[in-house]
């Protein structure tokens, strides 16, 4: 176990062992008793004068925050001061108290290889046609808007901009929005209403739950990625209609994720858009993190299947991952945006994308097609899978055990352990690597993981790097869990179908 | 049984002793337990008092008739077959995903803007004045602001590439954050990448189902999302009445003394604007306050529209009353309107703001606010703390711009002499919304066409809980001249008389 303030007793007597989760609750609880007696910061108490109002947290939803989020606490958070590119230049603090308050030594540890940003094409940068754009567009335009769509904020660049996105997907038509998050939770509860059925994946993201439960629909969860149990709720639905009236569904919804971003899992498009034929519902597929990152011309998870785009009836995805941006769009057919222009939450009462940011989208997005007479963007989207496919090869090599297909850039490698996500973290950033590691309530408990995002910028040196680092902490850590061995295969990291019985 | 038996058999010693003397024997040949427990049955059945023989009877009656009676589906008690499921399925037909939109649909066209939006803006081709766009300090196209944007971007790039939790924090939030926490005089401060976000998100982390939220009903469609997201019991009290909101309060507390364990744990919020999007009237805050602590609920205050507005320096309501803003529980607003940048915070105690950290839906699994439109904000407050007369500055235009339109034929101004976004309605209602916002459609175009750029108020119309009536909006901002307000006021009138005679 490394040396860290987590191993450090916290009280006098009551001896913390956060690793051995048997008797977990009962030390929190003995260590909650005598908080009131030891000098520990009283950071969660109530102020005085709010001694007859009904406490605002309960204490047991805050128990688990309180022992063992706070402890590992400094893996998350981490401010930066650069660009958050391939390599970021992280400002280094410090924390006298556990991880109660954290100071800035006002040092900043440089050049760390960033394999946490969401950068998969490398398009977070501020040099090059992009920046220049919009850095034109800031001055021409200024930054706020302060109007929404509907009434005074609908700007000539927004509109180029969803003629752009409509061509790049290759649909009618598209509509922009300022957040990703705010794209599904406002837009959902426009399409279905009462009387509606959605069916949604186990692992959905935040958003995509948060819009159907705004939505009023019943809703229904089918397991990860499994046909039989999609194709079971979609009979029986249509069957039995709706619950105790028997009325027929007015509409029924799949929701499903181009790439799942704590798996790294790729949806079985094909065989969705099969029994969505089949069964005749609607499927709203959320590209977050495929656009851009997916598919031989980079146009997502429908170019990665080679399938009509066309089929999937709402393309919904977000600007932040592969564009480099900010902001979500919807894209579909002329009568379905039509309707969401007039009747989208977002349309009405939010303020429209700021101008800049439009136009890194617009510069980027043409980039990517081609269409500003370069091949950066083609040769960016090769690199990209070229990097997912060696990185994963050589994880596996070393015997670690990754989650997801084999093409998605989203890596997930398996700690299990509660008690490593902190020693991982912060072994790597020793070593000047930033990871991200999730636990709980992110992922089941035991299922805790370290998740890398392979980005089109990073170069083999600093992947070969990163890969070195991964294996002499796995070794320290004991996370070579495989027991599958796989043969180093001698091909060069552009091969992606090994062969491993050939040996000439 | 075999402890009844147990009991009376010393009594049945001096009476029928031979008799137990067989049976002891017997029992001692047999050397059986079970004969032993059969015959301390029988012995016991013979002693049982009657109520207990009955009670037995009952039981053994009851337990045989349900094993012979029909199994009890809870389900369908009919099967279907494959043939007639593969009709079903054959037969079913959805509604269209999207109904169609007529093509006059009025939500449907949107004027175009050509160029910045900001003090003169080309609106369908035409260079206007703007009156329609929230740039109450005119921050939209100051060049300090766009100075210090461009040096951001210069130096971030724009977008962050991932939430706050994972290397989405830049030293550009933590500043913002700490200058709003200083500006408001408030703890600490938290920031949202989206204005609608923010109090959306904000009013679920802290509010469960179960719990109580006492909101007027004149909230915006914010408040109202945010509420629905929580899942909590909403009371509403009418548009600033006090009253009503005293007497919904003294019901809970009467509900709340007949089970006091569950009034323990039951939390109790107050969600009020300060100054009302809908409505443009300002909340009495101050009397919010004391039923505060009267009555023991939280105050949740919405300062979109108030922020960078009111008050001496800017602060907001709290600052125009002159409550302590320890008082506030919690005060949002979006940076989309007077700070003419993108996004918004949530200020308080750290106390309080700290566990939207973990909990805000909108900060937690988003990402994180652009950098350049960070600094854009930080210049902002910059520019709003150098020069305070700006407020007074605005305040005075506002209440020329009310004074001016006071009097219109067929119109009437609602909102507050010192508010700077207003309402004009009109006065007789045709009878149908559609009609109504045609005619007020009518009104805009004839100013846009005479070069002042006006707007309608939009609203969904279904899904609005308490729907205001279309109006036309008036911003004033504090880059229009007088001779700016003059030909607006005059165009408006004109209009008005033309249309509406």
């Amino acid at each position: 176990m490394t040396e860290s303030p987590a191993t450090k007793p916290a009280d006098g007597d009551v001896c913390q062992r956060v690793k051995n989760g048997l008797n977990l609750e009962k030390n929190g609880v003995l260590k909650s008793l005598h908080r009131c007696h030891e000098q520990q910061p009283k950071h969660h108490c109530q102020p005085e004068e709010e001694e007859d109002f009904v406490p605002l947290y309960q204490d047991f939803e805050n128990f688990y925050t309180r022992n063992l989020y706070m402890r590992i606490r400094d893996n998350w958070n981490r401010p930066i001061c650069s660009v958050p590119g391939a390599k970021v230049d992280l400002m280094e603090r410090t924390s006298r108290d556990y991880n109660w308050t954290f100071e800035y030594t006002g040092r900043v540890v440089l050049d760390v290889i960033n394999l946490g940003s969401y950068n998969y094409l490398g398009f977070a940068e501020n040099t090059g046609p992009c920046a220049d754009s919009a850095a034109e567009i800031t001055m021409k335009y200024g930054v706020g808007v302060a109007s929404t769509r509907q009434e005074i904020g609908n700007l000539d660049r927004h509109e180029e901009l969803e003629k752009l996105v409509a061509k790049f997907l290759g649909v009618e038509s598209a509509m922009v929005f300022g957040m990703g998050f705010a794209t599904n939770s406002m837009n959902i509860p426009a399409l279905t209403g009462k009387g509606c059925l959605i069916l949604s994946d186990e692992l959905n993201h935040a958003s995509l739950v948060l819009g159907a439960r705004l939505s009023g629909s019943t809703i229904r969860v089918f397991k990860h990625n499994n046909m039989q149990s999609l194709e079971k709720l979609l009979r029986d639905a249509i069957v039995h209609g709706q619950p105790r009236t028997h009325r027929p569904w007015k509409k029924i919804l799949i929701v499903v994720e181009g790439i799942y971003s704590m798996e790294g899992s790729i949806v079985r498009l094909p065989e969705v858009i099969d029994l969505k034929k089949r069964y005749r519902a609607y499927l709203y597929l959320d590209e977050a993190h495929s656009i851009g990152a997916l598919g031989s011309r980079g146009r997502g998870v429908v170019d990665y299947f080679g399938l009509d785009p066309c089929d999937v009836d709402v393309l919904m995805g977000t600007f932040t991952k592969s564009f480099g941006a900010a902001g979500g769009y919807i894209a579909g057919k002329w009568e379905l945006i039509e309707y969401l222009r007039s009747h989208s939450h977002s349309a009405v009462y939010a303020t429209s994308m700021s101008p800049p940011v439009v136009e890194q989208i617009i510069t980027s997005m043409k980039c990517i097609m081609g269409e500003d007479g370069t091949t950066i963007g083609c040769d960016r989207v090769r690199k990209l899978a070229e990097n997912t496919v060696y990185f994963r090869r050589r994880l596996r090599e070393m015997g670690f055990i990754i989650y997801g297909n084999e093409d998605s850039p989203v890596v997930p490698m398996m700690l299990y352990m509660p008690a490593k996500i902190g020693a991982f973290g912060r072994e790597m950033l020793k070593r000047n690597i930033g990871v991200v590691v999730v636990g709980f309530p992110a992922t089941p408990i035991i299922e805790s993981r370290a998740r890398f995002c392979i980005s089109a910028a990073h170069t083999k040196e600093m992947l070969d790097r990163a890969l070195s680092v991964i294996s002499e902490v796995g070794d320290l850590l004991q996370l070579k869990y495989s027991r599958r061995r796989i043969q180093p295969s001698l091909s060069l990291p552009c091969d992606d179908i090994v062969f491993e019985d050939i040996d000439d | 049984g075999i402890l009844h038996g147990h009991e009376k058999l010393p009594e049945l010693q001096s009476g029928n002793c031979s008799v137990l003397n067989c049976r002891i024997i017997l029992e001692i040949n047999m050397a059986s337990g079970q004969q032993w427990v059969l015959v301390e049955m029988v012995q016991a059945f013979y002693e049982a008092p009657a109520y207990h023989l009955i009670l037995e009877g009952i039981l053994i009656l009851w337990i045989i008739r349900l094993l012979f009676s029909k199994t009890y589906k809870l389900h369908e008690t009919y099967k279907l077959t494959e043939k007639e499921k593969e009709d079903l399925i054959e037969e079913w037909q959805p509604e269209p995903l999207a109904p169609p939109v007529s093509k006059d649909h009025l939500h449907l066209n949107y004027d175009l803007v050509t160029g910045p939006p900001s003090h003169k803006i080309i609106l369908n081709g035409k260079e206007c004045i703007n009156f329609a766009s929230f740039n109450f300090l005119g921050l939209l196209d100051h060049e300090r602001v766009k100075e210090k944007a461009l040096a951001s971007l210069k130096k971030y790039g724009v977008g962050t590439c991932g939430p706050r939790g994972f290397y989405g924090t830049f030293d550009v939030h933590l500043e913002l954050e700490s200058r709003l926490a200083k500006f408001m005089k408030a703890e600490e401060a938290i920031i949202y990448s989206y204005g609608f976000a923010t109090i959306a998100s904000a009013i679920p982390a802290y509010s469960k189902r179960g719990d109580i939220i006492f909101v007027d009903e004149a909230a915006c469609f914010s408040i109202q999302k945010g509420l629905q997201a929580s899942r909590s019991f909403i009371k509403y009290f009418k548009h600033n009445d006090m009253d009503d909101l005293e007497r919904l309060l003294k019901e809970q507390e009467l509900e709340d003394q007949k089970n006091p364990r569950k009034a323990r744990v039951i939390r109790k919020f107050i969600v009020v604007e300060g100054l009302y999007i809908n409505t443009a009237d300002i909340c009495p805050l101050p009397e919010l306050v004391n039923l505060k602590y009267k009555y023991k609920v939280r105050i949740f205050l919405e300062e979109s529209m108030s922020f960078g507005v009111l008050g001496e320096h800017g602060r907001g309501v709290t600052e125009h009353y002159g409550v302590n803003i320890d008082d506030i529980d919690l005060i949002s607003a979006n940076m989309e309107n007077a700070v003419a940048s993108v996004g918004g915070f949530c200020c308080g105690r750290s106390f309080v703001i700290d566990h939207q950290r973990l909990s805000g839906q909108g900060y937690c699994f988003s990402a994180s606010l652009p950098p350049m439109l960070a600094a854009a904000a930080i210049e902002a407050l910059n520019i709003m703390e150098e020069d305070p007369d700006i407020f007074t500055v605005l305040r005075e235009k506002c209440k020329h711009v009310y004074k001016a339109l006071q009097g219109t034929t067929g119109l009437k101004l609602v909102g507050e002499p010192f508010a700077p976004a207003l309402h004009l309605q009109l006065e007789r209602s045709s009878g149908s919304r559609d009609s109504d916002m045609q005619l007020l459609r009518t009104i805009v175009d004839y100013c846009l066409e005479r070069h002042v750029a006006l707007t309608l108020a939009r609203y969904l119309e279904k899904e609005e809980r308490f729907l205001p009536p279309p109006s036309i909006r008036v911003v004033v901002t504090i880059k229009q001249e007088k001779e700016d307000i003059q030909r607006a006021v005059s165009c408006i009138k004109e209009a008005a008389s033309v249309i509406l005679k």
